[in-house]
């Protein structure tokens, strides 16, 4: 056992709150990670995937003779080798159509890089070999590469029952009074608002390894995912086998952001393969596939209008929703998943009082979606920002205040929305506040005006926003899927020397559960952090759990694991109790020791607690025998964290280039358990925001053709793009979470977009431009100040409003190159 | 394609002899052939530097190199850095400033820092005696400092904490430097 770190407590004495440096880290410096593609077995065999180059195409035969006769080559499997095995996501909803995603494409590709065979072989380099060997005899057909072609009359279905390609079309809010409300508004603004496609590019692809285990009946799937059990679900239900002869495991996982919180057919198709053959098989993805065949995100088309009172009260909201889901819906969250989201959570931190909104899910012959970071929340933070931004321009009013003015506030908690949702406490008022007087105490407004100064474009932009988090089946039910996620299980048990072992159902995958779960766990029972381990990742140790997604897992997992803790904890201050002749009640449990409350010699380790009733456990009354452990559930209704961001840009205006100079994020996540943990967070989401903002989009053209294939056309940002971050934390506790925290993993995303929309937006304003769109690319910017024929040096408006209306919209067919548009 | 080819070097110090086709990468013979796994691949194509890794001082893109390239070369690979149970001050320093999370791009970051300061002069755990360190007249800044992080991709982290991590290992490397500079040349 490793020493306890000379760590300290938290504020009050515990060690949740904490600054603890992460158990994960010292493995993972010293290269001792365990990766999928780190894991070897004797007899292992390499798995490549033969994927169409056509984006729609029917399959008229595939020969798999000569590449299985290459030397090393153990098989190739086709679709119909395997007997059509399929993944179905379901919703319980007449407004949605299920789309099978079969392993393997048989007759029929719909997306360029869908897989149609495997190739088998003894080396991952003879599995390339093998896979460019098979023949394949394609027919292809006219392919719709964006919305407005899968919408219009006479396009092209990926899927033939459908009609516009619309997969799923719900009108979620309505409302009759708008037509009246639109009619006596002092003012309407509104427009088109459109994000491109993205792609969550983990540094890790996906990859797994598929073993049979004679002994156990089982078969071993160790799979870089987030969500272990669903994917046991879904190879269970795909492969007809009970899920007891699966086993799912989780090694460390390279990141995931939603990626791998999804089945990928691959996945199963290892799997399948593994359990014909009797062998260990391993697929690692290459990163062209895992940027033009796995699943992508955030490719949406808001079109909106909200209407205005004199004073920039918002009166009424009316949205429709587009978002191109490409190919096929994801197990299990299906297709809906953007639409939901979006239509569902649009009017966000404001009070709007009439609501009406359209969300739909439109297919194209692209790579199918899954929920990345953030999963429509970038967009619709993004809408409202900029909708607050143009009233305030339109009705002459300080942005800001017009953001004050609609915002629930103090006292109004909890608030009941218009769309159904019941925001918990927060701090929407005094993270705003804070931020604005933060920037003008760190001197922004000075350096945007040395930045115009010098002949720069500059500006200034915020977004204030919540974040739904840890939502359990109360919620996720009104999603109405066939597989309702939610709640998790926790077990804690003590062993004789006193160590603690903490089971979850959460993954995490650079989280760094292993910390916080052990610093929650650890004041509960009263002993060192380092004398907790979480046991995570993996089927057979854990009780059926939903893995890590959606800012879930501390809030929900952990509060599961405080609760079977507090459990133990009772065990132990009852064993306590006898052995100290003391009431129970009396018993408190810290540093390592039970002691009667008043009673300063009246001791016992716990670790010798954990002996006795584990060996001594006949000397023991009744009710404190046959060792500590408990499991407990959690299900709770969700919590509202939130935040308000500001950033500072400079636009090149011969380049067109935008810097981000400085960033500042004031969030709310309620109680802190480790302070380290959370700024990671929030400073790896803001990137990933700021990324989607100006960086980062994939582009397929008009033909279907995927062209960001390589990380040379996907622009992830480096360090040369990221400016310092600076995080100011408010602490709204939650009632709706055993530890009072509040989930908190996807905010630096969902804010980020917005705010560098609307500085971007600031640093142009004057110049006619306004932007609604993401990302703002550098020969946009230079189009934009060439319109408006401006010389270098910016005379806008001092304040942090963007330009309304003023010209059409500059948005794209989102995520195309705009041949299609 | 699949003729093999003789290969021997030294990885972490230890001496290395083995058969590997002319195309098997750097990448693919340290980790599945000779079984250094801490070397992570990330997009083979020599832009997220995942795989970085020092051949004969110098990092490269272990994706990018073939493996028969390394013969009679010294690697040096992230299992290299720690002394036992250990951690180097660079690998605490990750540590402290939280400067990982997924822990996947991290070998390659480790790998690329420790190139950089040798090349500055600034090895640990104390300056070469006998040689001044070249770089250790100025003081390594933080534009410098980001400017060698943007070489590589990290997903998690925004770099902050990478940033730092890497500044303070130089900046406590080069006062150390100043204070023990070894003997004159």
């Amino acid at each position: 056992m490793t020493p306890p770190a000379a760590s300290a407590h938290g504020p009050d004495g515990r060690w949740v709150g904490a600054a603890l440096t992460r158990k994960e880290d010292r493995r993972l410096l010293q290269g001792r990670g365990r990766f999928v593609g780190d894991m070897t077995r004797a007899g292992m065999l390499h798995a490549a995937f033969v994927r169409s180059p056509f984006p729609a195409a029917a399959v008229t035969a595939i020969d798999t003779t000569a590449a299985a006769r290459m030397p090393g080559v153990t098989a190739v499997f086709t679709s119909a080798d395997l007997g059509d095995p399929y993944l179905l996501a379901t919703l319980e909803r007449d407004e949605f159509m299920p789309t099978r995603m079969p392993l393997l494409a048989g007759d029929q590709v719909r997306f360029a890089g869908e897989p149609v065979a495997m190739a088998v072989a003894a080396d991952p380099y003879l599995a390339e070999d093998a896979a460019e060997r098979v023949e394949v005899d394609w027919a292809p057909g006219p392919a719709v590469a964006g919305l407005a072609a899968a919408q219009a009359g006479a396009a092209p279905q990926v899927h033939p029952e459908t009609s516009g390609n619309c997969l799923v079309d719900l009108l979620m809010f309505d409302d009759d009074r708008l037509g009246g409300i639109f009619a006596r508004a002092a003012a309407v603004v509104g427009g088109v608002f459109t994000s491109a496609r993205v792609a969550a590019v983990p540094l890790e692809g996906r990859a797994c390894l598929a073993e049979w285990d004679d002994r156990d009946g089982q078969l071993v799937l160790h799979v870089s995912t987030q969500v272990p059990h669903q994917v046991r679900s879904g190879v269970a239900q795909a492969l007809g086998v009970p899920e007891r002869a699966v086993r799912v495991v989780a090694p460390d996982v390279g990141g995931g952001f939603g990626l791998k919180c999804v089945v990928g057919r691959e996945e199963v198709a290892i799997a399948a393969a593994s359990l014909r053959l009797r062998r260990p098989v391993r697929w690692t993805e290459d990163r062209q596939e895992n940027l033009s065949a796995s699943f992508h995100g955030h490719e949406q088309r808001y079109q909106v209008r909200a209407a205005f009172d004199g004073a920039g009260r918002i009166l009424g909201l009316d949205a429709e929703i587009d978002c191109d889901v490409g190919a096929y819906s994801a197990y299990p969250f299906t297709c809906a998943v953007e639409p939901l989201m979006a239509a569902s959570e649009l009017p966000g931190i404001y009070k709007v009082p009439a609501y009406r909104a359209r969300g739909r899910g439109i297919a194209t012959h692209k790579a199918p979606t899954a929920p990345y970071r953030g999963v429509s929340r970038p967009q619709i933070v993004l809408v409202m920002e900029r909708l607050m931004e143009k009233a305030a321009a339109e009705l002459g009013l300080d942005p800001l205040d017009t953001r004050r003015r609609n915002m629930i506030g103090p006292g109004e908690f909890p608030y009941a929305g218009v769309n159904g949702i019941s925001y918990d406490e927060g701090s929407y008022r005094e993270s705003l506040d804070l931020a604005e007087q933060r920037v003008a105490q760190a001197g922004w407004l000075a350096e945007r005006d040395r930045l115009r100064a010098d002949g720069l474009r500059a500006g200034i932009g915020y977004a204030c926003f919540s974040e739904r988090t840890a939502y359990g089946t109360p919620t996720m039910s009104l999603r109405r899927m066939r597989m309702t996620p939610g709640y998790d299980t926790a077990s804690v048990r003590m062993d004789p020397t006193g160590e603690v072992i903490v089971t979850t159902g959460t993954c995490a995958h650079g989280q760094g559960h292993e910390t916080t779960f052990a610093q929650i766990v650890a004041d509960r029972l009263g002993v060192h952090p380092d004398h907790v381990r979480l046991r995570q990742g993996d089927t057979d140790l854990a009780s059926y759990g939903w893995g890590t997604f959606a800012s879930r897992s501390v809030v929900i997992g952990g509060g599961a694991a405080a609760r079977a803790a507090e459990q133990v904890a009772d065990q132990l201050r009852a064993a306590a109790g006898h052995l100290l002749e003391a009431s129970a009640a009396d018993v408190e449990l810290h540093g390592g020791m039970a002691r009667i409350r008043g009673d300063a010699r009246a001791a016992v380790p716990l670790a010798e607690i954990a002996r006795l009733v584990h060996f001594q456990t006949h000397a023991l009354p009744e009710e404190v025998r046959y060792g500590l452990e408990a499991r407990a559930s959690y299900d709770p209704p969700g919590t509202f964290s939130n935040a308000c961001h500001a950033a500072l840009v400079a636009i090149d205006p011969g380049t067109g280039q935008v810097s981000v100079l400085r960033y500042l994020v004031v969030e709310d996540c309620g109680v802190v358990i480790n302070p380290l943990i959370v700024d990671g967070q929030v400073l790896g989401g803001v990137t990933q925001g700021v990324a989607a903002a100006l960086y980062e989009r994939i582009c397929y053209d008009a033909e279907g053709q995927p062209v960001s294939t390589t990380l040379m056309d996907y622009l992830v940002p480096t360090a040369a793009e990221m400016c310092p971050v600076e995080v100011i934390h408010l602490q709204t506790p939650s009632a709706f979470s055993e530890s009072g925290a509040k989930g908190m993993g996807e905010g630096g995303m969902i804010g980020a977009p917005a705010t560098v929309l609307n500085a971007v937006n600031d640093a142009l304003a004057g110049a006619g431009a306004g932007f609604d769109h993401i990302p703002v690319l550098p020969e946009e910017v230079c189009a934009a100040l060439a319109a408006a024929g401006t010389g270098p040096a910016g005379a806008g408006p001092d304040g942090a409003g963007g330009a309304a209306g003023g010209g059409a919209p500059a948005g794209r067919d989102a995520g195309t190159t705009g041949e299609d548009a | 394609m699949t003729d093999r080819h003789q290969v021997r070097l030294r990885v972490n110090g230890t001496e290395h002899e083995l058969l590997v086709e002319a195309r098997r990468t750097l990448a693919d013979m340290l980790r599945h052939d000779l079984g250094y796994t801490g070397t992570n691949v990330g997009c083979e194509h020599g832009i997220c530097g995942a795989c970085t890794v020092r051949l004969d001082g110098a990092p490269v893109r272990s994706c990018l190199v073939f493996g028969v390239q390394a013969d009679g070369a010294e690697v040096r690979t992230v299992e290299g850095l720690a002394d036992g149970d250990d951690l180097s001050d660079l690998q605490q320093a990750f540590r402290d400033h939280h400067a990982l999370q997924c822990g996947f791009c991290t070998p390659g970051f480790l790998m690329l820092a420790e190139a950089y300061l040798a090349e500055r002069g600034l090895v640990p755990p104390a300056p070469p005696h006998g040689h001044p360190p070249p770089g250790a007249d100025e003081e390594p800044t933080e534009a410098e400092i980001r400017e060698l992080a943007a070489s590589n991709l990290c997903r998690c982290t925004g770099y902050q904490g990478i940033v730092a991590a890497m500044l303070a290992t130089a900046r406590s490397r080069h006062a150390a430097a100043r204070r023990d500079p070894g003997p004159a040349r």
